[in-house]
C-alpha cells in the first residue's frame, strides 16, 4: 500500500515537473514562464522529498521558489512583458539545429541510463532516519565539505559585488548622458 | 526503497536537462534563456540527489546545495546584465546583441 502511494505521488510530481518545464520553454509571456518555473521547482522539491533529501527540498522551496523567483518576477515586471513568438520562423536553420541538439542530448543521456538501469542502478541501499536531515547536512558541511562551504560563500560574495557594479555602472551612464 | 527506482528519477532529470537546453538554444529573450538555464541546473540537481540516495552518500546533496548557490549567483549577475541592457534601450534579444562578435 505504501509503495503504491509513493508511486502515485511520484507520477503526479514527475508529470507536473515535465509539464511545467515544457511550459517555461514554450510560453510567450516571460511572466507566465517564471510562474511555470515556480511550479517546476515546487514539484522538484516533492521528488527530492521522495529521495529522502529533506533539507535540500526545504532549501529548494525557500531559496529558489522564494528568493530567486521573486527577483525574476521583479525584473520581468520592471522591464515589461516583451512578447516573443518562440515558434515563429520555425524552419530556420538555427531553430532546427536547436531542436536537433536538444533531442540529441536527451537521447544520449537516456541511452546512458538505459545501459546501466538493469545492473547496479536497480538496487539502492536502505537509508536511516538521519539521511538528508538538516543536522546531518550541517555536520557534513562543517567537517568533510568545509572547503566547498567556504568557496560557495566566496562565489556568492563575488556575485553580489558583480551585481552592484553592473547596477552602478548603468547609473553613471545615465547621469553622464 | 519504496516507489520507483533511481533510473526513473534519472529519466526525469534527463528530460529536464533536454528541455532546458532546448530553451537556451531556441528562445531569444535573455530572461527566458536564464529561466531555461535554471531548468538545466535543476535537472542536474535531481540526478545528483538521486545518485546520493542510491549510493547512500551525502556528497551528492552537498553538491546540489553548491549548485543552488551557483544558480543564485548566476541569476544575480544575469538579471543585472538584463537590467543594464534595458536601461541602455537596447533590444532584449540575444540574436541582436552581437556587438562583440569577432
Amino acid at each position: 500500500m505504501g509503495n503504491f502511494l509513493v508511486w502515485v505521488v511520484w507520477v503526479v510530481a514527475a508529470f507536473a515537473c515535465i509539464a511545467s518545464a515544457v511550459a517555461v520553454v514554450s510560453l510567450r509571456n516571460p511572466f507566465l514562464s517564471a510562474l511555470a518555473l515556480i511550479g517546476n521547482l515546487g514539484s522538484l522539491a516533492v521528488l527530492y522529498l521522495l529521495l529522502s533529501a529533506e533539507f535540500v527540498a526545504a532549501a529548494q522551496v525557500l531559496v529558489y521558489a522564494g528568493a530567486v523567483m521573486v527577483m525574476f518576477l521583479f525584473v520581468i515586471a520592471y522591464i515589461g512583458p516583451a512578447q516573443e513568438t518562440p515558434w515563429a520562423g520555425w524552419s530556420t536553420v538555427q531553430n532546427v539545429a536547436a531542436v536537433l541538439t536538444a533531442a540529441a542530448i536527451f537521447v544520449e543521456i537516456m541511452v546512458a541510463i538505459g545501459l546501466k538501469a538493469g545492473g547496479r542502478l536497480a538496487h539502492s541501499d536502505h537509508v536511516n532516519g538521519t539521511f538528508g536531515s538538516p543536522g546531518w547536512i550541517g555536520r557534513l558541511f562543517l567537517t568533510d565539505h568545509l572547503l566547498a562551504f567556504e568557496i560557495t560563500s566566496i562565489v556568492l560574495l563575488v556575485a553580489a559585488v558583480g551585481g552592484v557594479i553592473l547596477g552602478s555602472h548603468t547609473r553613471r551612464l545615465e547621469t553622464e548622458a | 526503497m519504496l516507489g520507483p527506482g533511481i533510473a526513473w528519477y534519472l529519466g526525469v532529470s534527463a528530460f529536464l536537462f533536454g528541455v532546458g537546453a532546448l530553451g537556451v538554444l531556441l528562445r531569444r529573450n535573455p530572461l527566458i534563456v536564464l529561466l531555461s538555464l535554471e531548468i538545466m541546473l535543476n535537472g542536474a540537481n535531481l540526478a545528483l540527489i538521486a545518485f546520493s540516495r542510491h549510493a547512500h552518500n551525502g556528497a551528492g546533496q552537498i553538491f546540489a546545495l553548491a549548485v543552488m548557490a551557483v544558480a543564485a549567483s548566476e541569476v544575480c549577475v544575469g538579471l543585472g546584465l538584463v537590467v543594464a541592457i534595458h536601461r541602455r534601450n537596447l533590444a532584449l534579444d540575444v540574436d541582436a546583441l552581437s556587438e562583440l562578435r569577432g
